[in-house]
């Protein structure tokens, strides 16, 4: 039989979860083809503000990759915005003029942004938050570290404002209504959020009423009717949405706010289904995933003969997704007649809890500062549980129900099977447990990938670990990610991602708001800790040398006697007369042992006595030369062969792009040390392949590798691109090394690094993503203006010099008697 | 001997040693290290490893103690005992301070000079 046609409109998250659902019950149903106005995969647009505020990168949000539509064999037009729906026809025909026929189609076109049209709002400089484009142009934005007005303190407004000073803006954010967040919150909770946020260093400008967007051929500034002017180089608009229906009302079907559909999600054309956002379902329009996702269940069914699936809105919960603000709103909780309230303060905590009931009955709840009990409130909301009994306790939540302890296992123990837990995915704990027994799962990676608890916004992380401990006992350990040392719980990547989250920039900052368990750390964290400062942090953060290695410290090698080991870089390779008569020099002045040619093509002054390093590095400084960097976690060597200046085979010159990448990227500190090699022709004369990075030169350019390794692991590079001139070579690669120092853990190399995050991921912010490669480009070029000084020239002058002396010489001890 | 003849010499100033650093104190008996700790807290230890005698001067001081730079065993400063799973002892100089200044017991600098059994 042949497959049915189906067609789907936008690729945004309720019909990405459609799909999902489509594939469960009737893999071979569909012939699926989908077009997208943005041009790229389905991704959790939930979790943008992480990506703007740095604690996580697109890769990691991204919910269907490339492989997923190949794999289940969907045509996905990226960049295809149709532009007309033909119902004579059924075939809908994209601006591109691609044309596809349907049996049924789904129209999820999502929202836009609404703009208020003040004088002004059409300048450079004025953005909406809504997609990636717009976080990508709003970190291009803070590069400046200029100031930022964010008009709109709602959900996305306080997100971006968070995002925006997290990037290192000065922020603003103006709201028309008296508090923040007044469709969540009540006036209480608003003024608390409020504090919190000011207290982060954002100014909130509340009953702000935009008069007009200032500057002539770019936004200078934004000036309120009362006369308030705030300067601005980026003016962020996040007032609100508006279904996307134009296109379904060029067709001709019914619209309303949105478009119109019944239960059973169908428009006024039975062929059309109307999906997300943009549709509009009993009056009601809807901004949050949670209903999104019930009507994407019943779209499914809907497309597989179940006719009685319907969809019915539900109450929904909100999440504000700042770290560090905790906040919970679910149900209705207006003031009315009818209804009661029960409110719970504790300032010194920074708690407020509000209730609103009515005959009996939660209906609604404010929670700020203790969350813990949101979903167990909202699970009574939703089933409308009489409350008579408890009502005198409610208010401290469950945990004291019943007389039980405040224990969060006790609570989640006690929550009944149809408790929700994952609020976006509509999952709950009976799913869970149910699919934990039946499936044999072990680990939250997995429980996310089989039930979806935890796999949108991810803020019932702990909720879901806790029913996991409750089915699998003490054999689950929810701290399963690797912590960093004995010091902290915690795992690298969650260090990194709170360092930049709740901006630390010193090591006692991050020991002391991290909770470090020992009063000043060890040798394992305190080397990476400095080291993630200084990346995160360049030109703020003060090098912490107590921390680091001795090597790192006094910028030599230690050897088993406690002499030390010199080695001058000797850029790609080449040296000079010059050079090697300072060398030899050097070796005679200060009787040096060993002199010896390393693996990395320079030469090695071994045995060197620590007092002598100074005097040693001045001459070496003298003829020019400076540290190699033999002891570093940063860039070591880049070994080249001779090329076109002498080889017959040599295709470009591969010394002198050597000789440039070193002179580029000599200084930077990375995760592990970083090789590097540049051939001229594929015979590899220099091994490029088996190097952290590698290049290849070839007629047609050259190919640049990554991921290799011949130490304790041996491994062959893969490629990572082709590029057509030395500078674009350059730009990939200081791309490529600053993704590195972004993500990996200290003390892994590229290749480890690759492994984990997944080559594909790096392959596509480095090669395909050419904004992306430009942003990291930029941040490698601004991190090396403090990274680029000498450390020999710098303790020549007198850095550090109680490194390099005893502290005392004694004439003791005298005769034993 | 009797302990009326201990002396104690002046080594150095407290301020010249590096929280969570060393300084290494020259004598005929071999060098000794001297740790200031997070806490301020001096301690000295001969500064040879237990293991292979590395310089523990040159390590990582972190709480009381000091990750030896070589093979990275972790030594008590308060004891010069290695810990965890290591095995091996570093003799401790008695330290006392006075005035910002760090004086170091004579006689147990004497004892290093003597081998032990
Ligand atoms: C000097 C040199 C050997 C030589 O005489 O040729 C050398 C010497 C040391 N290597 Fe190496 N490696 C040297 C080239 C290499 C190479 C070859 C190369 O770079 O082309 C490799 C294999 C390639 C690779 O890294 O994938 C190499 C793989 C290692 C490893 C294993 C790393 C790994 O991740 O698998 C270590 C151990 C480590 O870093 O933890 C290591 C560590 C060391 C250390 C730093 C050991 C230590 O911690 O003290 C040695 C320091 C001696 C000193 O004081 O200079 N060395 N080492 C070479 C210095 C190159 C330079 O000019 O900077
Ligand atoms: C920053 C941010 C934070 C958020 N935080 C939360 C949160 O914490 N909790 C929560 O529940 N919700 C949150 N939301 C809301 C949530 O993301 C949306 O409700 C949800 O993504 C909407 O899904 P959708 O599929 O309806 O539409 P969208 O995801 O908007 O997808 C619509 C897609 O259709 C494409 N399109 C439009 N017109 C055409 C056309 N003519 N042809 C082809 N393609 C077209 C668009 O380019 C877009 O990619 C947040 C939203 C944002 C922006
Ligand atoms: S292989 Fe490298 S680490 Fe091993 S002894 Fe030789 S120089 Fe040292
Ligand atoms: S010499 Fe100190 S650990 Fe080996």
């Amino acid at each position: 039989m042949a497959k049915q046609k189906l067609v789907v409109i936008g690729n945004g998250m309720a019909p990405g979860r459609a799909l999902e659902k489509l594939l469960e019950l009737a893999p071979d149903a569909y012939e699926v083809t989908i077009f997208n106005a943005e041009s790229r995969v389905n991704y959790d647009r939930i979790m943008l503000s992480p990506v703007l505020s740095g604690e996580k990168t697109f890769e990691q949000i991204v919910i269907h990759g490339d492989g997923w539509y190949i794999d289940n064999g969907i045509t996905l037009y990226k960049g295809h915005k149709v532009t007309e729906i033909n119902r004579n026809t059924r075939t809908v025909t994209s601006e591109h003029g691609e044309t596809a026929p349907y049996d049924k189609l789904i129209i999820a076109t999502g929202s836009n942004p609404v703009i208020i049209p003040v004088p002004g709002h059409q300048l450079p400089g004025v953005l909406t938050y809504r997609d990636l484009d717009d976080v990508h142009a709003m970190m291009l934005a803070a590069k400046s570290r200029g100031k930022a007005v964010v008009i709109g303190g709602g959900l996305l407004g306080l997100e971006a404002a968070a995002g925006l000073q997290a990037q290192g803006m000065e922020v603003v954010v103006l709201h028309l209504m008296p508090t923040l967040m007044e469709r969540q919150l009540d006036p209480a909770a608003g003024y608390l959020l409020q504090k919190a946020v000011e207290a982060r260093g954002i100014k909130v400008h509340c009953k702000a009423n935009t008069h007009e967007i200032t500057g002539m051929d770019r936004v200078t500034g934004v000036r309120l009717d009362d006369g308030t002017i705030y300067p601005a180089d980026l003016v962020v608009m996040a007032v609100g949405i508006r279904p996307n229906a134009a296109l379904a009302k060029a067709a001709g079907l019914e619209v309303n706010r949105g478009i119109v559909v019944s239960p059973d999600m169908r428009t006024s054309d039975p062929h059309i289904f109307a999906l997300g956002e943009c549709a509009e379902a009993s009056g009601q329009v809807f901004g949050l995933v949670a209903p999104l996702y019930d009507m994407a269940g019943v779209v499914a069914k809907q497309l597989t003969g179940d006719a009685t699936a319907a969809f019915s809105p539900q109450a929904t919960a909100t999440k504000l997704k700042v770290t560090g603000i905790d906040l919970y709103s679910a149900g209705d909780f207006g003031d009315a007649k009818d209804r009661e309230e029960i409110v719970l303060r504790d300032p010194t905590r920074g708690v407020y809890k509000r209730l609103v009931l009515k005959d009996n009955i939660l209906i609604g709840a404010v929670l700020y500062g203790d969350t813990g009990d949101g979903p167990w409130f909202f699970d009574m909301i939703k089933r409308g549980t009489d409350i008579s009994e408890m009502r005198e306790t409610l208010i401290f939540g469950q945990g004291y129900q019943g007389g039980a302890l405040a224990d969060p296992m006790a609570a989640v123990a006690a929550l009944p099977d149809e408790a929700e837990i994952c609020g976006c995915n509509g999952v709950c704990k009976g799913k869970i447990t149910t699919k934990i027994t039946e499936l044999g799962l072990t680990s939250l990676d997995e429980v996310r990938a089989h039930t979806k608890a935890s796999a949108s916004c991810g803020s019932c992380t702990g909720l879901v670990e806790q029913v996991i401990k409750l089915s699998l006992g003490d054999s689950y350990n929810p701290a399963a990610v690797q912590p960093m040392c004995g010091c902290t719980d915690l795992g690298h990547d969650d260090v990194r991602r709170l360092i930049k989250a709740k901006a630390l920039k010193s090591i006692p900052a991050v020991m002391q708001e991290l909770g470090w368990k020992s009063s000043c750390g060890c040798a394992k964290c305190r080397p990476a800790l400095n080291y993630y400062l200084i990346c995160d942090w360049p030109g703020e953060y003060e090098d912490d040398g107590q921390s680091r290695f001795i090597n790192e410290r006094v910028h030599a090698n230690i050897q088993k006697d406690g002499t030390y080991s010199v080695v001058p870089r000797m850029w790609g390779g080449l040296t000079s007369a010059k050079e090697l008569r300072a060398i030899a020099d050097v070796v005679d002045k200060f009787a040096i042992p060993t002199v010896k040619v390393t693996g990395g093509q320079r030469i090695d002054l071994l045995g060197v006595k620590k007092e002598d390093l100074p005097a040693v590095w001045s001459d070496l400084n003298q003829a020019g030369m400076i540290s190699g960097a033999a002891y570093a976690k940063g860039l070591r060597t880049v070994k080249t062969c001779v090329g076109t200046d002498w080889c017959r085979f040599g295709t470009q010159d591969s010394t002198g792009l050597g000789v440039k990448i070193e002179k580029f990227m000599w200084g930077s500190w990375t995760p592990a040390k970083v090789k590097m090699a540049v051939s001229g022709c594929p015979r590899n004369c220099a091994e490029s392949t088996c190097k952290d990075v590698g290049v290849i030169c070839l007629d047609s350019g050259y190919e640049i590798h990554f991921a290799g390794a011949a130490g304790l692991d041996i491994h062959g590079t893969q490629v990572l691109g082709h590029a057509k001139t030395e500078e674009e070579t350059i730009e990939i690669i200081a791309a490529l090394t600053q993704l590195y120092r972004e993500q990996g853990r200290y003390l892994e190399r590229i290749y480890k690094w690759a492994k984990r995050v997944g080559t594909d991921s790096i392959k596509q912010a480095i090669i395909e993503d050419t904004e992306r490669r430009r942003v990291l480009f930029d941040r490698f070029v601004y991190s090396q203006s403090f990274a680029q000084i000498d450390p020999w020239a710098e303790r020549v002058a007198g850095k550090d010099a109680h490194e390099f002396a005893p502290i005392g010489t004694l004439s003791l001890p005298q005769a034993a008697e | 001997m009797n302990a009326m003849t201990a002396e104690w010499i002046d080594v150095g100033a407290e301020a010249d040693i590096p929280l969570r650093g060393a300084r290494v104190v020259r004598s005929l008996a071999g060098d000794i290290a001297v740790f200031r700790a997070a806490d301020g807290t001096v301690f000295a230890l001969r500064d040879r490893c237990p293991h292979k005698g590395g310089p523990l001067s040159q390590g990582i001081v972190h709480g009381h103690g000091v990750t030896c730079p070589l093979h990275n065993w972790v030594i008590s400063l308060e004891t010069g005992e290695a810990q965890g799973a290591d095995h091996g002892c570093t003799p401790k100089i008695p330290v006392l301070l006075a005035d910002g200044r760090v004086l170091l017991d004579a006689q147990a600098i004497a004892r290093l000079a003597v081998p032990h059994g």
